[in-house]
């Protein structure tokens, strides 16, 4: 089955890459809304909603004709994210542009109002494309490149209506012992706990859909992306509500402890299971049965992964240094360190963060050399359109 | 002040609150109890859905540790709840606050180091600078807070004063060290660009730098010295030696806050400094309530004993 409305399709890729491109100009510019990950101006906001809604027709629209009874696990995951991400951006984005012609906008909201969106916003941003769209990923490649069914329906039942209503209220854990009323840090932090559960059920339901092909995680390092992906998923959330308690984000707030927390999440997840993913699409994709170099992809996965284990390694030790110089006291009262006695014992750290972030791109440029080569032998392929009765056996 | 507008939201936010922890555990009951599961040995069940070929579903039960995890979240939300302020504006068992967390942690420290503060805030400055442990202090408090600004060597920077070369924009002595920690500063320099024009800008910048024998146009100079007299010496006195009442500095000294070019003086002189912040600023905050006396005390001590000998 053809997706529905394709040309829209073709308006959401480029439409996307515009918004890259003008992201790439108008930063460096200093042309920014100053809001964490919902920096771009307005006028790249009400591109973004357009490219968006484009995106959504397309998707709900192919959801709607499709032919198969059952919508598949993966498209739950897709679905959630699609319309939960309209909402965050439509709402933080929401602004006064100082003028028609001009780039400045001034936010809706004020004071404590708007950090609260913002981080609402910013929190679900992670939990909804980089949690969601990503294990709706997850939900096809790992069993595809497997060869085994998904481990439990019944499992993704419950983790998935958990996962999307409970990461919904995460955001106040960002402002833990701020403005912020203390009600709504607690409720930011309760849920947060209660989120552990729902995020491993997805990290289970993939592992697990391994078994009885366990074998395959020794010879197919492409496999061994999807499954190390998956465990800095489990890593990174149960590391996430940990860090979300008060008595925890007391030490880590502000710290680079929070920004390895990212990274084992931006690098070991995201990127793991989208390389992975890609690794499976591109031969596929130019009429290949496999990559021009299995070997080339193992080495990337183990640069790749002592590069993300140096990388976020250096920014939990650095992290937590940082935070128990900034609380360390005298026994006059005084603050022990300056804080830019911090930031000079940190030095060493960010010199093995350095080293993490360029095995990590070394990794992406042997992936690059691959997938050329890959390329190059072949000539796109025209994949086979699955119809209707063939597709529900 | 209540942070609802009405009674209603309090309501709401303790209805939603409780009900999406019961939806959780509901969908995980359900989930739990369901009729499918395996029997000792018995083959798990696929669904029977297929997508795409060969993509198919088992419908394993929920790992008993799994769910178990779950349980325990939600048990320990609702006894969290119960004890700390969460839904809405129940204020929790135990009373708790953030706030009230910071005060009683910080008023046992201070009153642990009451004593200490007090012996050097009945001190005179230069007897506190003289005492080491009272300099450690002080020194501690300035990098925390003063040298984001003057520098930890409190060197200073441009638009920020040199604490340590013993000239002062408000006065060096004790006092009056303790009064701008305590106060804040604003300085204003004025833009005279449009009372001067151009050149006469250009004069008076001259006769500026005449004043402490920077090279200069002698003629410049002396028609710059007329328009110094009835334009800037109401703040920086007849002969540009300054006036430490208003924080006008000395133009004789050699000393520039903002450097001494013949640029940088055209350019304080036409747009004055101060008048628009996104262009420099000359103020120093206030560290009233930040600090409190006692610490004042101590980091004035410091900063004093920068550029005086500390005397026993």
């Amino acid at each position: 089955m053809r997706l529905f409305c394709g040309p829209l399709a073709a308006l959401t890729f480029w439409g996307w890459q515009i918004v890259i491109v003008l992201a790439a100009i108008t930063l460096p510019l200093g042309i920014t809304s100053s809001k964490e990950y919902a920096e771009l101006e307005w006028p790249i906001d009400v591109l973004i909603t357009l490219v968006w809604v484009s995106y959504a027709i397309v998707f709900f629209g192919t959801i709607a004709k499709r032919k198969t009874p059952h919508i598949y696990v993966a498209n739950w995951f897709f679905g959630a994210y699609i319309l939960t991400v309209a909402l965050l951006h439509l709402v933080n984005s929401a602004a006064v542009p100082v003028s028609w012609m001009g780039w400045k906008s001034y936010s809706a909201y004020a004071g404590v109002q708007d950090a609260m969106v913002q981080w609402w916003y910013g929190h679900n941003a992670v939990g909804f494309f980089l949690t969601a769209g990503f294990l709706g990923m997850m939900y096809y490649f790992v069993p595809k490149q497997a060869g085994r069914p998904v481990y439990s329906y019944r499992l993704s039942v419950v983790h998935f209506w958990a996962l999307i209503f409970t990461y919904m209220w995460a955001g106040p854990h960002h402002l833990h012992y701020t403005a912020l009323p203390d009600w709504t840090q607690s409720l930011g932090m309760v849920f947060s706990l209660i989120l552990l559960a729902p995020s491993w059920g997805g990290m289970i339901n993939g592992i697990m859909t391994l078994s009885g092909a366990w074998h395959k995680l020794r010879t197919d390092p492409i496999l061994k992306f999807l499954i190390v992906s998956l465990s800095f998923y489990g890593m990174s959330t149960f590391e996430g509500p940990m860090m979300s308690i008060k008595t925890v984000n007391a030490l880590s707030h502000y710290t680079d402890w929070t920004v390895g927390h990212v990274h084992s999440g931006a690098l070991g997840w995201v990127a793991f299971i989208s390389i992975g993913s890609i690794y499976y699409l591109i031969p596929r994709m130019f009429g290949k049965t496999e990559m021009w170099s299995t070997r080339l992809i193992t080495a990337h996965f183990w640069i790749a992964t002592i590069g993300v284990v140096l990388y976020i390694a250096a920014m939990w030790i650095a992290g937590v240094m940082q935070g128990l110089m900034w609380r360390a006291t005298n026994p006059d009262g005084t603050l022990t360190y300056a804080f830019v006695e911090s930031v000079k014992a940190t030095y060493p750290f960010y010199t093995i963060r350095l080293v993490g972030g360029l095995l990590f791109l070394t990794g992406m440029l042997i992936m690059a050399y691959n997938v050329i080569r890959t390329v190059a032998g072949g000539k796109a392929y025209e994949a086979p359109i699955p119809l209707g009765a063939a597709a529900h056996a | 002040m209540s942070d609802f507008t009405s009674g209603f939201w309090n309501v709401w936010v303790i209805a939603i609150t409780l009900g999406g922890i019961a939806f959780c555990g509901w969908i995980l009951l359900g989930q739990s109890k369901s009729k499918t599961l395996p029997e000792a040995g018995e083959a798990v069940e696929s669904t029977g859905h297929v997508w795409d070929e060969d993509l198919r579903e088992l419908n394993n039960p929920l790992p008993k540790w799994w769910s178990n995890l779950f349980w325990i979240t939600i048990v320990f939300s609702l006894v969290y709840l119960a004890l700390y302020p969460g839904l809405g504006t129940t204020k929790g068992v135990l009373g708790w606050t953030s706030v009230g967390q910071y005060e009683k942690e910080r008023s046992e420290v201070d009153a642990r180091v009451k004593p200490l503060y007090d012996k050097f805030l009945a001190m005179e400055l230069p007897a506190v600078a003289a005492d080491p442990e009272a300099r450690g202090m002080g020194e501690r408090i300035f990098l925390n807070n003063c040298a984001q600004c003057h520098g930890s060597d409190a060197g200073g920077a441009r638009g920020f004063p040199n604490l340590r070369d013993g000239d002062w924009l408000y006065g060096g002595a004790p006092e009056k060290i303790i009064e701008t920690v305590t106060g804040g500063r604003m300085g204003v320099m004025p833009a005279m660009g449009a009372v001067l024009g151009e050149q006469g800008t250009k004069d008076t910048a001259a006769y500026v730098r005449s004043l402490s024998g920077l090279p200069h146009d002698p003629l410049r100079a002396q028609l710059g010295k007329p328009m110094f007299e009835q334009n800037c010496a109401a703040c920086h006195g007849a002969d540009g030696k300054g006036n430490q009442m208003l924080g006008a500095p000395n133009l004789t000294d050699g000393t520039w806050l903002f450097g001494s070019s013949e640029a940088s003086i055209i350019e304080g002189i036409t747009k004055g400094r101060n008048v628009n912040v996104s262009e420099g600023t000359l103020a120093m905050p206030t560290f009233k309530e930040t600090l409190g006396p006692e610490k004042i005390h101590l980091v004035a001590a410091y900063v004093w004993g920068l550029s005086n000998k500390p005397a026993k």
